[in-house]
C-alpha cells in the first residue's frame, strides 16, 4: 500500500519536544515542518502525473499478458490484429532490435516472452492503435498457442523441481554460520511461520508516454523511481546508445517498491520507436497488480535456545523466499532476511540458513523493508513463546537482550552506529495504556467490524504486544551508493538540481532546507529530474536522505565559499567568521553587514558536489562481512481488540519509539512514521495477493483489501531518539522503512496476547484468532 | 483509417418515466439500463461488458422515493443506499437500513441503489438477504404500462427471470413495526464484502422469525425449520426475551443448516470432515445469528 504523500492519519501524540522547554521550532532550514511544495498542487489536482500527460497525434498501447503462470509457447500469430483498422503496430520478442533480456540487478527477464512463459502476467506482445480500447482489442486478437504446463508454486518443491530459467531455480542461498554449532540453552522453542505476499500498490496506477526523437532516439515520460538503470537497460533493450534515451520523470502517485515496471516501459519505447509517433499507456489495477513486482511471501523456521533467566543463547533458522519467476532485488532480500534473521538482539552463536528460489508464482522484488519484515514476524514470534515457556514479561525478556553500539551482529560486522534498542522499548512500554472503552461512552467504541459491523462488546479482549524490529539503510553488500547534486544561485533564488526522485519520501523538501540551512536563502527550488542529470541511484532503503541531501549539502556548501571568498579575503578573516541569515552576510564580530544580492553582484553560481558513504562489502561463503552502511531500530507497542468470536481484529493504538539520529523536518517525519506503520498493519491483517496454483485470484482493490482510514489505528510517536550517526550526513536516518519491518510484528503479538492463540501467519487468518469465549 | 468515430456511436438515453424507460429498452434491445452504475461500469472497465446504448434511469423521479400501499411500503428502485441509511427510513425497515449503511464507502453508498443491488445479484450484495427476511416483491414494470409481481427469491434463485424490456420499478416491503437487525462479517474495520451476513425479522402479527444469511451462497438462504422452531419458544405476549441456550442453539440450528456437514460416503464410511475454511464460516454465521436474534429480542 502507499498512502505516502503528505496524508497525515490521526496522529495523537505530536513530535516531543527535543531542545527543551521554550526552545522555537525554526520555520526555514533544518529541524523546520517545511510543507511540500507541491502539497497544494496534489491537494487541488492539479499536479501532473505520467497519466496525465498527451502529445499531439498520440497512439495508444496496450499489452498482451499470459493467463497462464507456467505454458510454453508455440505460435504467436499477430496478423488479426495488425489488420484492425486503426492498430499501427504489433511488437512481439521478434521485433526487439537489442537485448532480449534486461533486469534491474540481474538480466534474466525477457522483455516478451518468446518459449516459455513463467508467470501469470508475463508480457508477450504490445500493440500500438489510435485509441485505447482498439489497442486493447487488437491485443485480445493475438492468437497465441500455448502447451500449458504444470506450475511450480510450492517455493519448497522448487529445488528439486525442472530449472524455470536457464540460470536454475537457486538464485541465492546464504548460510550464515557464526559461533558454536553444537552449544544448547536450557530453553528451546521452535515456531513455523508464513508470510503473505504484499502488494506495493500504489495510489496510482502505471502510466507513461514515449515520444520518438528526430535523431532515432526516445523519450519515455514516466514515473521511474531509478531513472538511469531504467534508461541504461531500455537502451540495451533498443539497441541505442544510452544517450539516444532519455527517461523524464513525472509525478510519482506513490511507491513503495520500485516503480515503474519496464515490462511496459520498454514496449511503450519500442512501439514508439517503431511507429515514430508519440504513444501512451495508462495501466488498469488489474495490469497493475500482475506487471509490478511485490514482497516476497516467505517461509520460515526457528529454533531459539536460551538460558534459565532467558538470555538467547543461539538461534538456528531456515528462511525461504519465494522470489517468483525472476531474480530482480531477490538476492538484496535474502542478504537483508538471513542478516537480520535474530533481530536487534545479542546473539552469541547464529545458524542461519537462507534460499531464494524460482517459482511460477507472481514477481518478487523490492517493496519498502524487504527481508527484514518477515523475518521480524517471525523472530518476535519465537521471542513471545519464550517468553510464555519462561514466564518472563514479553518486554522483560526483549529488554534482557537488546543490542546496543559496540555489539556484533551475526554477519561479525560490529554495530557502530546509535543502537539505542533498549531505550526505545522502555519508552513504550512506559507510556500509559489507552483508555478502555468500558470508561467512555460505548457510541465512542469503534468494534473489530466497524461502525455498522457485528461486533459484540462481550465478545471483545483486548491485547497489548511489543515488537522490535531493525532495518539497513542504503544499499547493501557492496553496491555503489554514490549521488550527485548540483546548486546553482542566482538574483537571490536557489536551485536544486540532483536526479533523486521525489516519490513522496520528502527529498525535495529535504533539499531546500539544506540549501536554507547551509545559504540563508529562503526561496529554493528543486529541478524536474531526469537522466541528462547526472546519476543520483534509485529512490531506495532511504538512500536520498542520506546520500542526495548530503551531496546538496556539499554543493552548498561549495557555492557558500565561492559566495564568501571574495569578502572573507577583502576583510583579512576567515570565510568560517562569515554568516548568513536571512539573505543578510555578516561576520561574526558585525563589522561586515550586506546582502546576500549585493555580495553576488548579479553574478550566478554553480557548484556541483557528490556524497559516497564509506563503502560495503560482500556478505561471505559463511554469511559473515561488513555488508552495511548503517541500520536504524524501532519499538512499537501495539494495543488491539479482537472479536474472539468471530476473529475480527481492530488495532487500537500503535505506539512508537524510533531512532532518528536527527530530526530534519519534524512534520514530514511523522507522515512517514504514520505511513510505515500502516502499511505495516495491512501486512499483519489484510493483505494478500491470492493466488491459486499460480494465477492471482482478486487483481483489484475489492479483493485486495488496503487498510482504510478506519482501519488505521491512532499512532502514538511515544519518542525519537536523536544520537547523531557520525557517519551521515546531518547525523539523520532514514526513518521509512522501519516502522514498515517492526508494526506486523507487534500487531501479531499484541493478537496472541488478546486470544492465546500462537499467530504464526500473516497476514491474520480470521480463524487464527478465534478463541474460547468462557476466559 | 481511424476508429475514433465508431467507437464513439453509444446511445444514451434518459427517460423522465418509469414507462419511458421500459419504451426506451424495447425500443433498442442491445441496451442496458444503467442506475448507480457502481457494478455495470466496473464491469465495462474490465472489459467484460461493452454495451452498445444505455438507459440511464437516474432521472426517474418516481423511483427515487417510496409511497405506502396497504400496510407495505412500495419503495422506489432507484432509492440510494445514502438514502436508505438516513433515519427516517430506518424508523420504517431498520434492517434494510442497516445494510445500506454497511453497504460500502459513501462514495458507493451515494450512487448504488436498491434495485440494482437486486440486478446484480451479488452474492455479497448486502440488502439481498433483508430482502429475502422481509420476503420482499418486486413489482416489474413491462412494455404498454404492463405490471406484474415476483418474489424478490423467484428472481434471485432464477426461478423467474426478467423479460426483453422489463426493468424491476418497486419493491414492495412489509411494514412490521418490530425489531429488525442485519449483521455482517467482513475482513476489515472499513467498509468492506461481507463473508457472511445474517438478516433476521421479527413478525410479531403472525408471531413468527425470519432469518436470512447472505454471502455464503450464490443467493440468500433461509434456514425455515429454525425460523418455526425459534418462533415457537418465544413468549409473543409477554417479554419476548430468550435464554442465552436458546439464542446459542438458534444460531447453530441456523448455521448447520445453512452450511450442512458432507454428506456420507457412498460406502457407508464417516463423512470427512468440513475444511477448517468451512467450519470457520459456520462458526461465523452461528455468532452472527445469535447475535442478531439476541439483539432483535433484546
Amino acid at each position: 500500500m502507499s498512502n505516502d504523500a503528505a496524508t497525515a492519519t490521526h496522529t495523537a501524540l505530536t513530535i516531543p519536544p527535543v531542545d527543551g522547554p521554550g526552545a522555537e521550532p525554526p520555520v526555514l532550514g533544518i529541524g523546520a515542518s517545511l510543507p511540500p511544495a507541491d502539497a497544494r498542487a496534489k491537494t487541488e489536482g492539479t499536479f501532473p502525473y505520467a497519466a496525465d500527460l498527451w502529445a499531439e497525434g498520440l497512439l495508444w498501447a496496450a499489452v498482451l499478458r499470459s493467463p497462464h503462470p507456467h505454458a510454453r509457447i508455440l505460435s504467436i500469430d499477430t496478423t488479426g490484429a495488425a489488420e484492425m483498422p486503426g492498430v499501427r503496430a504489433v511488437v512481439t520478442h521478434e521485433d526487439v532490435p537489442g537485448d532480449g533480456a534486461y533486469g534491474r540487478r540481474v538480466v534474466d527477464r525477457p522483455v516478451f516472452a518468446s518459449e516459455l512463459v513463467r508467470h501469470h502476467g508475463e508480457p508477450i506482445a504490445a500493440v500500438a492503435a489510435d485509441h485505447p480500447d482498439t489497442a486493447r482489442l487488437a491485443a485480445a486478437a493475438i492468437v497465441v498457442e500455448y502447451d500449458v504446463l504444470e506450475p511450480v508454486t510450492d517455493p519448497e518443491k522448487a529445488f528439486a523441481a525442472e530449472p524455470l530459467h536457464p540460470d536454475g531455480n537457486l538464485i541465492r542461498h546464504i548460510p550464515l554460520r557464526y559461533g558454536d554449532p553444537d552449544i544448547t540453552g536450557d530453553v528451546i522453542v521452535e515456531g513455523l511461520y508464513r508470510i503473505g505476499r504484499q502488494d506495493p500498490a500504489p495510489i496510482g496506477a502505471e502510466a507513461g508516454l514515449a515520444v520518438p526523437r528526430p535523431d532515432g532516439g526516445v523519450e519515455i515520460y514516466t514515473a521511474s523511481t531509478d531513472p538511469h538503470t531504467d534508461r541504461d537497460l531500455a537502451a540495451a533493450c533498443f539497441g541505442l546508445e544510452p544517450d539516444r534515451v532519455k527517461i523524464v520523470v513525472t509525478g510519482v502517485p506513490g511507491a513503495t517498491g520500485d516503480r515503474e515496471d519496464p515490462g511496459f516501459q520498454l514496449p511503450l519505447g519500442l512501439l514508439a520507436l517503431r511507429t515514430g509517433c508519440p504513444v501512451k499507456l495508462a495501466a488498469t489495477r488489474e495490469e497493475s497488480f500482475l506487471g509490478h513486482a511485490h514482497r516476497h511471501p516467505t517461509l520460515l523456521r526457528y529454533r531459539h535456545h536460551a538460558d534459565a533467566e532467558g538470555r538467547l543463547v543461539k538461534v538456528e533458522a531456515q528462511v525461504l523466499l519465494d522470489a517468483g519467476a525472476y531474480a530482480d532485488a531477490s538476492s538484496e532480500s535474502l542478504a537483508a532476511a538471513v542478516a537480520f534473521a535474530c533481530g536487534p538482539y545479542v546473539v552469541p552463536h547464529a545458524f542461519i540458513e537462507g534460499w531464494a528460489v524460482r517459482t511460477n508464482n507472481p514477481p518478487s522484488g523490492h517493496v519498502r523493508g524487504e527481508g527484514a519484515m518477515q523475518v521480524c514476524a517471525a523472530y518476535e514470534g519465537q521471542m513471545d513463546k519464550l517468553a510464555t515457556k519462561l514466564g518472563i514479561d514479553p518486554a522483560e525478556l526483549r529488554l534482557r537482550n537488546s543490542l546496543s553500539t559496540g555489539d556484533i551482529l551475526p554477519t561479525g560486522q560490529t554495530v557502530t552506529c546509535p543502537a539505542p534498542v533498549a531505550e526505545l522499548l522502555r519508552a513504550v512500554r512506559d507510556v500509559p495504556l489507552p483508555a478502555l472503552p468500558k470508561d467512555s461512552p460505548e457510541d465512542d467504541w469503534l468494534l473489530p467490524g466497524g461502525p455498522e459491523g457485528a461486533g459484540e462488546p462481550g465478545a471483545v479482549r483486548r491485547g497489548v504486544g511489543y515488537a522490535l524490529g531493525m532495518v539497513h539503510m542504503l544499499g547493501a553488500e557492496g553496491t555503489d551508493e554514490v549521488s550527485t547534486a548540483t546548486v546553482r544561485v542566482h538574483n537571490g533564488v536557489a536551485t536544486v538540481i540532483c536526479a533523486a526522485v521525489e516519490t513522496g519520501q520528502g527529498f525535495s523538501t529535504l533539499a531546500r532546507q539544506v540549501v536554507q540551512e547551509t545559504l540563508g536563502i529562503e526561496e529554493v527550488h528543486v529541478a524536474a529530474v531526469d537522466t541528462d542529470q547526472p546519476p543520483a541511484g534509485p529512490s531506495t532503503h532511504g538512500r536520498h536522505t542520506w546520500v542526495s541531501a548530503g551531496a546538496v549539502e556539499r554543493a552548498a556548501k561549495m557555492v557558500r565559499t565561492q559566495l564568501l571568498q571574495p569578502l572573507a579575503h577583502k576583510f583579512g578573516m576567515s570565510t568560517e567568521l562569515l554568516q548568513i541569515t536571512d539573505g543578510k552576510i555578516t561576520s561574526y564580530d558585525g563589522v561586515l553587514s550586506t546582502t546576500v544580492t549585493e555580495a553576488m553582484d548579479g553574478k550566478e553560481l554553480w557548484a556541483t558536489a557528490q556524497c559516497r558513504p564509506h563503502p560495503t562489502e560482500p556478505l561471505d561463503e559463511s554469511g559473515q562481512g561488513d555488508a552495511f552502511v548503517g541500520l536504524a531500530f524501532c519499538a512499537i507497542r501495539a494495543v488491539v481488540d479482537v472479536d474472539i468470536e468471530l476473529g475480527s481484529i481492530r488495532v487500537v493504538e500503535m505506539a512508537v519509539a524510533q531512532d532518528v539520529g536527527r530530526i530534519l523536518n519534524p512534520s514530514q517525519l511523522a507522515t512517514r512514521i504514520e505511513a510505515g506503520i500502516t502499511q505495516g498493519i495491512g501486512a499483519a491483517l489484510s493483505e494478500n495477493l491470492r493466488t491459486t496454483r499460480g494465477v492471482i485470484r482478486h487483481p483489484d482493490l475489492t479483493g485486495y483489501a488496503l487498510p482504510t482510514s478506519l482501519d488505521a489505528p491512532d499512532i502514538r510517536i511515544v519518542k525519537l531518539v536523536e544520537e547523531r550517526d557520525v557517519v551521515a550526513p546531518f547525523g539523520a536516518k532514514p526513518a521509512s522503512a522501519v516502522p514498515v519491518v517492526t508494526s506486523p510484528a507487534a500487531v501479531a503479538a499484541a493478537v496472541r496476547a488478546a486470544t492465546g492463540r500462537p499467530i504464526n501467519r500473516l497476514p491474520i487468518r480470521p480463524q487464527a484468532a478465534v478463541a474460547a469465549t468462557n476466559s | 483509417m481511424t476508429t475514433h468515430a465508431p467507437q464513439a456511436t453509444q446511445t444514451v438515453t434518459l427517460p423522465a418515466s418509469l414507462d419511458e424507460a421500459v419504451a426506451a429498452l424495447g425500443a433498442m434491445p442491445a441496451a442496458v439500463p444503467v442506475a448507480g452504475g457502481t457494478d455495470l461500469m466496473s464491469a465495462v472497465n474490465k472489459g467484460l461488458l461493452r454495451p452498445s446504448g444505455l438507459v440511464g434511469l437516474g432521472r426517474i423521479s418516481e423511483l427515487r422515493g417510496w409511497h405506502y400501499q396497504d400496510g407495505h411500503a412500495l419503495l422506489g428502485a432507484g432509492l440510494t443506499h445514502a438514502r436508505m441509511g438516513r433515519p427516517d427510513f430506518a424508523a420504517l425497515i431498520p434492517a434494510l437500513a442497516a445494510s445500506a449503511r454497511a453497504a460500502g464507502p459513501p462514495q458507493i453508498r451515494n450512487a448504488g441503489t436498491l434495485g440494482g443491488n437486486i440486478a446484480s445479484a451479488a452474492p455479497t450484495g448486502d440488502a439481498l438477504p433483508v430482502l429475502a427476511a422481509l420476503e420482499a416483491e418486486l413489482v416489474i414494470a413491462g412494455p404498454d404500462g404492463a405490471r406484474r409481481e415476483i418474489p424478490v427469491s423467484h428472481l434471485l434463485a432464477g426461478r423467474e427471470m426478467l423479460e426483453p424490456a422489463e426493468l424491476i420499478g418497486f419493491i414492495r416491503v412489509p411494514l412490521l413495526h418490530a425489531p429488525q437487525v442485519f449483521l455482517k462479517a467482513t475482513g476489515r474495520t472499513g467498509p468492506g464484502r461481507a463473508t457472511a451476513s445474517v438478516a433476521i425479522v421479527l413478525d410479531p402479527a403472525r408471531r413468527g422469525v425470519r432469518c436470512a444469511v447472505g454471502a455464503i451462497a450464490p443467493m440468500p438462504l433461509r434456514p425455515l425449520e429454525a425460523e418455526r422452531w425459534i418462533a415457537s419458544l418465544i413468549d409473543w405476549d409477554g417479554e419476548r426475551g430468550l435464554a442465552p441456550d436458546a439464542l446459542a442453539a438458534f444460531g447453530e440450528y441456523v448455521a448447520a443448516a445453512c452450511i450442512p456437514d458432507q454428506p456420507p460416503l457412498a460406502d457407508g464410511g464417516e463423512a470427512p470432515p468440513l475444511p477448517p475454511a468451512v467450519l470457520h464460516l459456520r462458526r461465523t454465521v452461528a455468532a452472527l445469528a445469535r447475535r442478531a436474534l439476541g439483539r432483535a429480542l433484546s
